[in-house]
C-alpha cells in the first residue's frame, strides 16, 4: 500500500475528495465532486434518488474506486489500490451503518459485533459486550437479528461499526427503515459518538436527519449543488 | 470467557451450519447418500471376491498335483509336502485320487480311491442317492455304472483285477450309495484310498491331489509356482476352466463396483457443488457484508471450506455406519452370509467424503470470495 501521507498535504482533513467522477458506462453517477471532512467533523450527504449519494459513500467507504479523480483519506491516498488494499483500509479505519442492517443472520447480535472484531484483528467478547451496552442493547446480547426489532437491529450494526474505533462512520440512511422512536434512540447514539470526537458521514434523504449533521452537502446529478454549514445542529 | 480468533472462526461455521439446518440437511444428505454407497460397495467389494468365491468352490477343484514324472505316483508324503504349502486359510480341501482298472463279471471299469471326507469338501456338487461310505468295504458306484450294473445301494459287488506287479486279486464290497454328477464321475466305482490299496496291495498312493482354494490374496497360479518351486518332483496346474471363469467373473464384477462408485462420487460432488452454489447464492448478501466489514478474500473462502469439511466429515460419518448397514443387508440378501465389517474403511470413507466435498466447494468458493461488497448490500 502507498502511504502518501507526507507528500499530498492534506493532513488538516480526514477526507479529501478532489475532482471525482464516477461514469457506469453512459451514466455519470459523479462529474466532478470535491469536498473535504474534517476530524470530529459530521456532515450530511443529502440529494434526491439517482443523485449519486450512493455511489459516493461507496466510493468513501473503498467499496468502490472513482473513475477519475483523487480521494485521500486520513492522509492516505486510495488511487490505484487493490481490491485487497481497499479492503484493508475499510477494515481499519472506516465504520459502516446501513439502511437495511446487513446483521448476519444466524449470529447472535453479540457475535455480529464479534464478528467485525474477527476480520480486524483478535475478537473480545468482553469489549463487544460493552459495546453492545453503550447502545443500550446489553440484554439482548444473546438474541439472533429476528427477535430484534428493526431499531435494536440498527443498534447492533452502530455497535458493530464503532468496534474496531473507525477514523470515519458511514451511515447510508441509518434511520431509514426506522419509527420515529428508534430514529430518536439512534440519532442520540450518533450525538453521543460525534461529542466523543467521531467523524461521522451520514448518507440521507431526510431533511430532519441531515439537519443533526454540523454540515450539509446536497448532490444533484452528480454534482455538489450546495455545501453549507448548519446552523446548529439539533440534539 | 475468553474466546480466541481460532474458535471464533469454529463458532462461525458451526452456527452458520447448525441456524441454516434445511440448507444443511440437502447437503448433508447428498454427501452421506454418497459415502454409504461408497462404503457399502467398498465393503461388498472386499467381500465379494470371498463370498462368491465361496460360491465357486462348489464348481470343484480348482489346482491339481500329479507327479512332475510320468507315470508317476503321489504319497502320502508328497500330500503333507503339498498341505503344508498352501494356505490354511484359502484351503477348502485337499482330495487324493487313485484310479485303477477293474473288472465286474467280466466287464471292465474304472475303480476310483479317495478320502470321501474330502471329497465332500473339494466336490459338493456331487449329487448322491444313499449315504456317504463310513466304513471298510463299502463302495458309491457312478450313476452310469449304477445303470450298467443294476446294483443299488444295499447291495455287494465282487471287484476283480490285477495289480502293476500283475498280481491277481478279488474282493467283495457293500454298495452304499450312488454318485451323480452329469459328468466323467458317473462313471466309475469310488472306495476309500484305504480299501484300495489293501485290495491291490500297494498302499500310500495317488495318481493326482485336487485342491479348492479360495480366491484373495496371493494368485492361484503364484501358489502353483511355489509348491512346484518347493518341490519339483510334484507338478502343479491350474484347472483353467473354473479358474479363468472365476478370475473374469471377479474381475468383471470387480470393475462393475468400481465404476458404480465412480457414478456416484460424480453424482455427489455434482449434489454437493449445487447444494454449495445455492448457499454461496443465498449468501452473497452476507458475503458481500463480511467483506464490507474488511473480510480478507482469504478468510470468506476458509469459512465455505470449513463448511464443506464439516459436511464431508458429518456426511462421512453417518454415511459410514449406512454404508455398513446397507453391505450386511446386500451381503446377507444375495449370499445369505453375515460379512465381518472392515472398520478401516471407515476413516477411508470420510476421507474421501472429505476430499469430494471440497473439490465440490472450490468453484462456489471462487464465486463467494469474488462478490461485489458494493453491488450486493444495495441489492444487485
Amino acid at each position: 500500500m502507498t502511504d502518501s501521507r507526507k507528500e499530498d498535504g492534506s493532513l488538516g482533513n480526514l477526507l479529501d475528495i478532489e475532482d471525482v467522477s464516477k461514469i457506469y458506462g453512459p451514466v455519470k453517477a459523479l462529474q466532478n465532486v470535491s469536498l473535504a471532512v474534517r476530524p470530529g467533523e459530521w456532515a450530511a450527504i443529502m440529494g434526491p434518488s439517482g443523485s449519486g449519494k450512493t455511489t459516493l459513500m461507496n466510493i468513501i467507504g473503498c467499496l468502490d474506486s472513482p473513475s477519475s479523480g483523487r480521494v485521500v483519506l486520513d492522509g492516505l491516498s486510495l488511487d490505484s489500490l487493490s481490491s485487497a488494499e481497499l479492503t484493508a483500509i475499510r477494515r481499519e479505519s472506516i465504520g459502516l451503518i446501513f439502511q437495511q442492517f446487513h446483521l448476519v443472520s444466524y449470529l447472535t447480535a453479540l457475535e455480529n459485533v464479534m464478528v467485525a472484531q474477527y476480520y480486524h484483528s483478535l475478537v473480545d467478547e468482553k469489549e463487544a459486550r460493552e459495546a453492545l451496552e453503550n447502545v443500550g442493547l446489553g440484554d439482548r446480547a444473546r438474541h439472533l437479528p429476528r427477535q430484534l426489532s428493526g431499531g435494536e437491529q440498527q443498534r447492533v450494526c452502530i455497535a458493530r461499526a464503532l468496534i474496531n474505533h473507525p477514523k470515519l462512520l458511514l451511515a447510508d440512511e441509518p434511520t431509514g427503515n426506522l419509527d420515529e422512536a428508534n430514529e430518536t434512540v439512534v440519532m442520540d447514539i450518533l450525538h453521543s459518538l460525534h461529542k466523543q470526537g467521531s467523524a461521522i458521514i451520514v448518507v440521507t434523504h431526510a431533511p430532519e436527519v441531515a439537519s443533526h449533521a454540523e454540515r450539509t452537502i446536497v448532490l444533484e446529478h452528480g454534482r455538489v449543488a450546495s455545501d453549507r454549514q448548519n446552523a446548529s445542529s439539533s440534539s | 470467557m475468553a474466546t480466541s480468533n481460532r474458535s471464533f472462526a469454529w463458532r462461525l461455521v458451526f452456527w452458520s451450519l447448525l441456524r441454516r439446518r434445511s440448507r444443511l440437511l440437502v447437503a448433508l444428505t447428498g454427501v452421506t447418500i454418497g459415502a454409504t454407497v461408497l462404503l457399502g460397495l467398498i465393503t461388498l467389494c472386499y467381500d465379494i471376491p470371498k463370498q462368491l468365491s465361496q460360491e465357486f468352490r462348489s464348481y470343484g477343484a480348482n489346482m491339481v498335483f500329479v507327479k512332475a514324472e510320468v507315470g508317476g505316483r503321489l504319497t502320502d508324503e508328497d500330500l503333507d509336502k503339498v498341505g503344508s504349502i498352501l494356505p490354511p486359510d484359502r484351503l477348502v480341501g485337499l482330495a487324493p485320487f487313485r484310479y485303477e482298472p477293474v473288472r465286474n463279471n467280466m466287464l471292465p471299469y474304472t475303480a476310483v480311491g479317495t478320502s470321501f471326507q474330502d471329497v465332500r469338501r473339494t466336490s459338493p456338487f456331487w449329487q448322491l442317492n444313499g449315504a456317504w461310505p463310513s466304513g471298510p468295504g463299502e463302495i458309491l458306484l457312478g450313476a452310469d455304472v449304477h445303470e450298467a450294473t443294476k446294483l443299488v445301494a444295499g447291495q455287494r459287488m465282487t471287484i476283480d483285477g490285477r495289480n502293476s506287479r500283475q498280481e491277481r486279486y478279488d474282493q467283495d464290497f457293500t454298495i452304499v450309495g450312488i454318485v451323480s454328477t452329469g459328468g466323467v464321475e458317473d462313471g466309475f466305482i469310488y472306495m476309500s484310498l484305504q480299501d484300495m490299496g489293501k485290495m491291490t496291495r500297494e498302499e500310500g498312493v495317488a495318481d493326482i491331489v485336487e485342491a479348492s482354494l479360495t480366491s484373495g490374496g496371493e494368485p492361484l497360479q503364484s501358489l502353483a509356482d511355489l509348491v512346484k518351486g518347493a518341490h519339483p518332483a510334484i507338478d502343479a496346474r491350474l484347472v483353467t476352466r473354473v479358474t479363468r471363469s472365476e478370475e473374469t467373473v471377479l474381475a468383471k464384477l470387480t470393475w462393475l463396483v468400481y465404476l458404480v462408485t465412480l457414478v456416484v462420487l460424480t453424482l455427489t460432488m455434482i449434489c454437493v457443488t449445487t447444494t454449495m452454489m445455492t448457499v454461496v447464492m443465498e449468501r452473497r448478501r452476507e458475503i458481500g457484508l463480511k467483506k464490507a466489514l474488511g473480510a480478507e478474500n482469504k478468510k470468506i473462502a476458509l469459512e465455505f471450506l470449513s463448511e464443506g469439511i464439516m459436511l464431508g466429515v458429518l456426511g462421512g460419518l453417518l454415511g459410514s455406519f449406512a454404508g455398513l448397514l446397507f453391505a450386511r443387508v446386500v451381503s446377507y440378501s444375495v449370499f445369505g452370509r453375515s460379512l465381518n465389517p472392515e472398520a478401516h474403511l471407515v476413516p477411508i470413507t470420510v476421507a474421501v467424503s472429505v476430499v469430494v466435498t471440497i473439490l465440490a466447494s472450490l468453484w462456489p468458493v471462487r464465486r463467494a470470495v469474488d462478490v461485489e461488497p458494493a453491488a450486493v448490500l444495495r441489492g444487485e
